[in-house]
């Protein structure tokens, strides 16, 4: 009966810990941390290790972002978050920032009311399927049964693409990656839609890998990217030039390991500009001048994120593909730093 | 003679509201519902609020647009240029069809199970106690689980049923059905000639289903007429043939007049074809809800059975019925009355724990309207209030059907 | 000629060889029939088959592994090609995440040293009466917390207290209800030791409930229980959210203060245990006034009561989930904001409040008419008849129940998964899985945290058994 005290204690904590001003910049700086919206473990791009620390290529984004504004990578709480919970937690404040393979599209931008501030990962939705199927081509795929995951743009695609090619399918609906790499291995369904990214690193961490191939078709654009709140404008405006400062970084050859060196050595305006050793480019989004070199100094530029996670040195093999710099033919393009 | 002095006549003063204990219960109802009503204009403002903030508001016209996804098992007819609301229609079906089927094998299993857990034998009833030990101490989230990775890890594949040379692999079972492991297969039961559809309605179905509510309005007729001249002569008319062919001759009729029949698996190329197929989702949830609630419904049973005191079965035996018909005849009857209580609740619970399908993403009520049309219009609000609503209503009616039996049952006794 | 006549006894000689020993025995309780021996020829078909198959792979578990395809090759080195086995080594390297989540390992002591406390705490209310059974939990129950404490490196100092609190609870066992005491301060303590922080802060929130218990003390004479309760509860929240905020900041941060956890790392089963307990705490004086409204002549209290418990018990427990996470900050201001966590405790507390209202009426309903009547013959109020006749009984009767409702919620701690909280069904093995060595690790946590449950809610099933037993006899 005495447990009632509980709920006084409880209650008082967190009246005393939540009380939340302005705006999210202001709450973050006040709150000491950065809340991150993460997976609930997808291998390569978001999962916490058995010590509990966090690693993959969207997490290492978050972190960036802590040490832009706190100048410690360190200074970021993760939020595992479904696919069926992310929008919500973002939309009631529990997260500042989703960094959670979410795709950019129209009605998420615009009737879910967030703003998508970058592109950190361009992906689209393809096929895996098992060799002995014989089957070359997603068109090819009249009457199979298709393993997909619940809560996620690729309902709607999958939808879109076999009625466009007036064949027909058996969804077989499964709840987050590793059950639908289960289920598939298992046999349970002919083919395993996701996208591309997801599928290599599926079929990267399969005993067999070269029994299964991803199919040559893409049936979608999935450009993934950090998500804030619609309306948040200086806080987005961090996450998005915190992105672009590694996507500089690379572009500028400015690693983790050289960057001291290249910060005393450079004549490069742009790059004195970018390391805050010029102008006053972090006063303007309210953090500090060095807040690109500290995000930077935290796990490296875009490039030594996307190898360390996701790369073709790890078990997960991705290419960058779409993803390398415009200047090696990718998608990747960071706006000038001005 | 002493005279009563009439006691001093008082007006009615204010601080008899809080003093008076006459009128002390109408001030702390009135204390009551204004605090409640305080606090939910308190809830509603802050709706208000908050959903003003996030330029939200609340609207239903999202029922009405296209939902977009496929569902894998839709029992109505269903694409995905149909609407959301017709989608949560399937998933509503679909939640029925899993909670009904899981509550007629739980009921039989756990009646057979408590009966033979008090059996004399001694291997056999403690077996039964692993079975309901093991069963009701586990989560029903792992076993729904557990049964969704037995049935596609441990089952072959499709095309191990292949016949070559004349040996199959795998031989169905009874050559009719299979589990493999991508679904079970099993008869069909199709229609040839079925009714025309109205207004998207199976009026196929809801034929039978009302010949049979008729069939079964007829029977209770000739049962009142059997007691009527069983109080009036004494004999009681034979009910029993009469009975079943009220019930089974114009179901019958109509199902051969719609052309029934069933349709059985065959294997043809790589894949098993025609028949019914039932993805594992569906079959894992069946299969676990109906032995975990088999357990449950054995200790309702056990419970009934012990709760009837020993010299009613002494009582039989010395009439010289032998166990069987003691069970049916003497003990079940009585138990009865202390078993289904406890079983409406039971199967309350089961019909709320089929939302536990989220564990395998099969998708009924939860997974179409609380799941992917949640997910993909953001309108959680809405969904969720009716989702609720529509939970709260079963329940409600599977309630009511509770105190009905237990008041009828109370008459009974008087 | 006389016929022949008996002088003595014969010695009893010894019943046949097929009614006696093992063979009688089975011929009884096996064979006693052709039904009874089919059944009995099944039973062990069935075993057999079961046992054929798990035991093998149970057998050929690897203990000591890098990762799940290192576990297959050893088997297979061992057992050869075909041979199956479990691969235990994914628990021996997880273990620590599947009962505390991401606690820090150095501050493990906490929460064994809380659980242990429970127990000890709980020994009041449920073994009343009972010194003997009392003496019977405390005792190993501190000697493994102790041992516990040791291997998880707690604090000498920490180690001194806890023997000390032991020693007093022993000493007290003799007559539980002076634990009592140890029941009121438990959550107070527990919620220190689990989140950290200075002593302060749970000390400073007593205060609330010291002066909502001064106020209706104070007050229930002249005004009745119901109204000074009312006054008394604002009084505690004007201390709560004035007064208690300024006295916190005024104090030293460091005051007796523990390292402070955050509550996303708490996961497995001492989150299980923390929604389960606390709920249900918390649940329990919400289930009596639901109770006692929904028995009250008092039309609009037993209406709103009624409709509470109905409206709770039609719903899933997985929508109250979804509420928590998706809507109850919609109806929060907007500056308010609960972690996910404690949003759930709430929600499950509103949830088990209304099993527990149902369980205490049935309590209520089994007490005869003769008490409430004694009760107002005395001149009692109503609220001196519940307090001092009603409760104590109707609560005394109803513990079972209320233990079965632990059970349940307990197994149901594992939907919180669903709203990605690290519960050690699945979200504990997704985050196992996401590790590529343990990728295809699929039945070995599944039993591994089904064992656990297993024998937990036995545990708690048997106790609840006990306990009816117990109180069956005392009522007739």
């Amino acid at each position: 009966m005495n447990k009632t005290l509980f709920l006084g204690t409880l209650t008082a904590a967190a009246l005393s810990a939540g009380l939340a001003s302005a705006g999210t910049l202001d709450d973050i700086k006040a709150r000491g941390e950065v809340n991150c919206g993460s997976n609930t473990g997808l291998t390569g791009f978001g999962a916490p290790d058995d010590k509990g620390e966090w690693h993959g290529f969207d997490v290492d984004l978050c972190k960036a972002v802590a040490a832009a504004v706190f100048g410690d990578q360190t200074k970021v709480k993760f939020v595992p978050l479904t696919g069926e919970t992310r929008f919500t937690a973002l939309a009631s404040g529990e997260v500042d920032l989703l960094v959670r393979n979410s795709t950019w599209t129209y009605s998420r931008d615009t009737d879910l009311k967030f703003d998508f501030v970058a592109v950190n990962y361009y992906d689209g939705q393809g096929f895996m399927v098992k060799k002995d199927l014989g089957v070359s081509s997603a068109k090819e795929l009249d009457g199979a049964t298709v393993c997909i995951q619940t809560g996620t743009t690729t309902e709607l695609n999958l939808a879109d693409f076999f009625k466009a090619n007036n064949i027909t399918y058996t969804p077989v609906n499964v709840a987050d990656d590793g059950e639908a790499l289960r289920q598939f291995t298992a046999g349970a369904c002919d083919a395993y839609t996701t996208d591309a990214s997801g599928l290599a690193s599926t079929r990267a961490t399969l005993p067999d890998p070269d029994n299964y191939i991803i199919l040559p078709e893409i049936i979608s654009k999935e450009p993934l990217g950090p998500v804030v709140r619609h309306g948040d404008n200086a806080w987005g405006d961090v996450v998005r030039w915190t992105y672009f400062a590694l996507l500089t970084a690379e572009e500028k050859g400015i690693t983790k390991a050289n960057i001291e060196e290249v910060a005393t050595s450079t004549q490069d305006p742009e790059i004195k500009r970018l390391l805050g050793l010029e102008g006053d480019m972090g006063k303007m989004l309210g953090l500090d001048a060095g807040f690109a070199k500290a995000a930077i100094a935290a796990n490296g530029n875009y490039g030594e994120i996307f190898e360390a996670n996701i790369g073709m040195s790890t078990p997960i093999k991705l290419a960058r593909g779409l993803n390398a710099l415009w200047t090696q033919g990718g998608l990747q393009y960071a706006p000038p730093f001005r | 003679m002493a005279y009563a002095t009439e006691p001093p006549k008082q007006g009615f003063r204010l601080s008899q509201l809080i003093y008076d204990t006459r009128y002390r219960g109408i001030t702390i109802q009135v204390v009551a519902l204004v605090l409640v009503l305080l606090a939910l204009s308190w809830l509603v403002g802050n709706l208000m609020a908050n959903l003003e903030a996030k330029g939200k508001d609340i609207d239903f016209s999202f029922l009405w647009s296209r939902a977009g996804y496929d569902i894998g098992q839709a029992l109505i007819p269903y694409t995905n240029d149909d609407n959301h609301f017709r989608a949560a229609m399937v998933g509503l079906v679909n939640t029925f069809v899993v909670a009904i089927i899981a509550a007629f094998f739980a009921t039989v299993l756990g009646v057979l199970i408590g009966v033979l857990r008090l059996s004399k034998n001694w291997l056999v009833s403690r077996l039964m106690g692993l079975y309901v030990e093991l069963f009701r101490n586990i989560p029903l989230v792992l076993w729904i689980i557990l049964a969704y990775v037995i049935f596609s890890e441990a089952s072959p594949e499709p095309k191990d049923f292949k016949v070559v040379d004349g040996v199959a692999k795998e031989e169905m079972f009874l050559g009719i059905a299979a589990v493999t492991n991508r679904y079970t297969t099993m008869p069909a039961p199709v229609l040839d000639r079925p009714l025309p559809e109205i207004a998207g309605l199976p009026t196929s179905g809801l034929a039978v289903i009302l010949v049979l509510m008729a069939s079964f309005w007829v029977l209770s007729l000739i049962r009142r007429r059997a007691t009527r001249v069983q109080e009036a002569t004494g004999v009681r008319p034979g009910t029993f043939w009469p009975g079943l062919a009220v019930v089974v001759l114009p179901v019958v009729a109509l199902l051969v007049a719609m052309g029934f029949h069933l349709d059985y698996p065959t294997f043809k190329g790589f894949n098993f074809k025609g028949g019914l197929q039932l993805a594992h989702a569906f079959t894992a949830m069946v299969v676990s809800l109906s032995l975990y609630y088999a357990a449950v419904t054995a200790e309702v049973v056990r419970g009934g059975i012990q709760a009837i005191s020993r010299g009613q079965s002494e009582a039989a035996f010395a009439l010289g019925l032998r166990p069987g018909r003691t069970m049916s005849l003497v003990i079940l009857p009585q138990a009865l009355r202390v078993i289904i209580p406890p079983q409406i609740s039971n199967y309350l619970s089961l019909v709320k724990d089929t939302s536990l399908g989220i564990a395998v993403s099969y998708l009924d009520l939860r997974g179409t309207l609380g799941g992917i049309t949640m997910n993909q219009t953001g309108r959680e609000l809405e969904c969720m209030l009716l989702m609720m609503g529509i939970y709260l209503s079963i329940s409600l009616i599977l309630s009511g059907l509770l105190n009905f039996y237990n008041a009828s049952v109370k008459l009974k006794e008087r | 000629m006389t016929a022949y006549v008996r002088k003595q006894m014969l010695e009893p000689s010894p019943p046949p060889a097929s009614q006696q020993g093992v063979i009688g025995w089975m011929r009884e309780n096996l064979f006693s029939g052709w039904v009874n021996s089919i059944l009995t020829l099944a039973a062990i078909y069935v075993l057999y088959e079961f046992l054929s198959l798990g035991l093998p792979w149970l057998w050929h578990g690897v203990w000591v592994a890098d990762s799940h395809l290192q576990c297959l090759e050893i088997i297979a080195e061992r057992f050869g090609p075909d041979a199956s086995g479990a691969c235990w080594a994914v628990i021996r390297e997880r273990w620590g995440q599947y009962l505390f989540g991401f606690y820090p390992t150095e501050e493990w002591w906490r929460p064994i040293l809380c659980f242990g406390l429970m127990l000890v705490a709980l020994v009041a209310p449920l073994f009343a009466d009972d010194s003997k059974n009392a003496q019977w939990i405390i005792a190993p129950t501190s000697a493994l917390t102790l041992v516990l404490l040791g291997g998880a490196g707690a604090p000498l100092l920490v180690m001194g207290i806890a023997v000390a609190v032991f020693v007093l609870a022993a000493w007290a066992s003799d007559r539980p209800v002076k634990l009592l005491v140890l029941t009121g301060v438990y959550p107070f303590v527990a919620v220190w030791l689990l989140w950290g922080g200075p002593l302060s802060g749970p000390v400073l929130a007593v205060g609330g409930f010291v002066i909502l218990w001064a106020v209706v003390k104070l007050f229930s004479g002249r005004l009745g229980v119901p109204l000074s309760a009312g006054i008394g509860i604002v009084a505690a929240f004007l201390w709560w959210t004035v007064i208690e905020p300024r006295l916190t900041a005024s104090l030293p941060h460091d005051l007796l203060a523990l390292a402070p956890v955050e509550s996303e790392n708490f996961g497995g089963f001492l989150l299980a245990f923390i929604i389960g307990v606390s709920s249900i705490g918390m649940a329990l004086p919400l289930g009596i006034l639901l109770a006692l409204g929904r028995r009250s002549d008092l039309f609009i209290v037993n209406k709103l009561s009624v409709g509470f418990i109905e409206f709770v018990r039609g719903v899933p427990l997985i929508t109250m989930l979804f509420t928590a996470s998706l809507l109850l900050q919609y109806f929060l201001p907007p500056q308010v904001q609960f972690e996910t966590i404690l949003r759930v405790i709430i929600l499950v507390t509103f949830f088990s409040a209304a099993y527990i209202a149902e369980v205490i009426r049935g309590g209520l309903a089994g007490l005869p008419k003769g008490q409430q009547e004694a009760a107002d013959a005395l001149g009692l109020d109503y609220w001196q008849a519940q307090r001092l006749i009603i409760l104590p009984q109707a609560l005394k009767i109803s513990i079972p129940g209320i233990v079965n409702v632990f059970i349940g919620l307990f197994k149901d701690t594992t939907l919180v998964s669903f709203v990605s909280l690290m519960d050690p069904l699945r979200g504990v093995t997704a985050i196992v899985r996401a590790d590529i060595d343990w990728k295809a690790a699929y039945w070995e946590p599944y039993l591994f945290v089904a064992a656990i449950f297993f024998v937990a809610c036995f545990g708690m099933s048997r106790y609840a058994l006990y306990l009816e037993a117990r109180l069956k006899t005392d009522h007739r």
